[in-house]
């Protein structure tokens, strides 16, 4: 190990997490604004279903994915065949693995948000002549943004330090899917790795309280706003 | 002139309200204790419940057609609904919030510019204010200018001058006054202070328990 694969692995780790949590942003938003303010049949189910990799063992939700989007899985064998895409044993794989772990806990703190959104000024947009779609746009998501991006930032922590879902679908191959959590673990099964452990666990503190710092922030910018 | 025929039948978890009602141009006013079905009257005309059973019909166009299926969502009604808690948006500015309706607005609908309504309710120094600024005698002005800048057919008033300091009711009642006169829009005012309304009203109807109890002339029709 040395300061260069520390730093390839640090960038890794990043470009897994911020794509997770881009990617799984808007599908988070859809379900919480589904969960939050429709009522249909299937609610209990979309319910548990989003939070299902909240409960299950991290190393089930990781054999799931690999059963579904493997070369030979139903989704996966489809994204080979039709676009070129493999995610198993990928670092794209680990963007996925990570997404999904992040996804209940977005699901949630934007949900409670948007639930906070007083449904009178929703109502108050429809007499003024805004349709569905424009009250969601235009009122009730600006409202939430502080739930939003509190469930942005919970789900790049999760997928940062994401572990067990990871590593059972993609692996952990340096280079391609080794992100700072499957690093550090293979360091700690090797002879000798204490320094490297060290080197990427302050590496690890020092991207969390980046993100953290730049969250409190960013939730200053948007409270001051009002 | 825009005539409003209201005849709905719906049934709350307090209370089942039915209610056949005629509003011509001017205002109307409705009193009756708390709970007595007001507020469940203007949403019904507001559209934002289906009712079990009815008709709404404003103008030429039924709103609320139970029989037929009909029922157009409040985002096409173009009625001004105005509440005693103005539910100004708190992330928008005066003018964000005036101009808000206003766009919505079709070109072919628009009477009343966001300008004007502006100069109509002297709104000019709230402009760059957020609603949690202001006063609740100037959240409820900046509310019927919201309302006004749609153009709306028929402004609904749910106890305007409700959250507003008695001493501050002047404030408010002149503007009021001013629409009436300028704009002839026909007006449903909800109140349980009839003394507020009576003198402006064509006609008075009291409601208790969800239904009609009395419709008398108002201080306009007897001069």
């Amino acid at each position: 190990m040395d300061v260069t694969s520390d730093l390839q692995i640090l960038r890794l780790s990043v470009q897994v997490a911020a794509l997770a949590t881009l990617g799984g942003l808007v599908p988070a938003i859809a379900v919480a604004v589904l969960l939050a303010r429709r009522r249909f049949w299937g609610h209990t189910v979309v319910n548990a279903l989003v939070h299902l990799p909240l409960v299950l063992p991290p190393v089930v939700t990781g054999f799931l994915l690999l059963r579904i989007f493997g070369t030979r899985g139903p989704v996966g064998a489809w994204l080979a065949d039709t676009f070129g895409i493999v995610l198993a044993f990928r670092w794209t794989g680990a963007v996925v693995a990570a997404a999904v772990m992040g996804f209940p806990l977005m699901v949630r703190a934007i949900r409670s948000s948007i639930e906070g959104v007083d449904p009178r000024l929703e109502e108050a947009a429809a007499t003024l002549g805004a349709s569905p779609a424009w009250r969601l746009l235009t009122i009730t998501l600006p409202l939430a943004v502080p739930g939003i991006l509190a469930g942005a930032i919970l789900g790049f922590a999760k997928a940062l330090g994401e572990f067990g879902a990871t590593i059972t679908f993609v692996s952990n191959i340096p280079g391609e899917t080794q992100t700072l959590a499957l690093a550090i673990y293979a360091l700690t099964q090797t002879p000798g790795g204490d320094a490297g452990v060290w080197r990427l666990a302050a590496l690890s503190v020092a991207v969390s309280l980046v993100a953290l710092i730049a969250a409190e922030a960013l939730a200053r910018r948007t409270a001051v706003r009002r | 002139m825009t005539t409003l025929d209201v005849a709905i039948r719906h049934r709350l978890e307090r209370i089942a309200i039915d209610v056949a009602l005629a509003a011509g141009a001017g205002l109307t006013a409705i009193v009756g204790p708390s709970g007595a079905g007001k507020t469940t009257l203007l949403h019904a005309i507001a559209g934002l419940f289906r009712p079990d059973d009815g008709r709404v019909v404003l103008g030429d166009e039924v709103l609320v057609d139970t029989a037929h299926g009909v029922f157009v969502p409040p985002d096409r009604r173009r009625i001004g609904y105005v509440t005693q808690d103005s539910r100004l948006f708190p992330h928008l500015t005066v003018r964000q919030n005036l101009a808000y309706g206003h766009w919505f607005t079709r070109d072919a609908d628009r009477r009343l510019t966001v300008d004007a309504a502006i100069a109509m309710l002297d709104l000019d120094g709230l402009l760059a204010r957020r609603p949690a600024r202001l006063s609740g005698g100037e959240r409820q002005r900046v509310a019927l200018g919201r309302a006004l800048a749609t153009s709306p057919r028929l402004l609904l008033l749910d106890e305007p001058l409700a959250a507003v300091d008695v001493g501050r009711r002047q404030e408010i009642l002149p503007y009021l006054d001013r629409l009436r006169q300028e704009l002839a829009l026909p007006t449903v005012y909800v109140t349980h202070a009839l003394d507020e309304v009576r003198a402006r009203a064509e006609s008075v109807v009291t409601l208790d328990e969800g239904r009609i109890v009395s419709i008398v002339p108002g201080g306009s029709q007897l001069g």
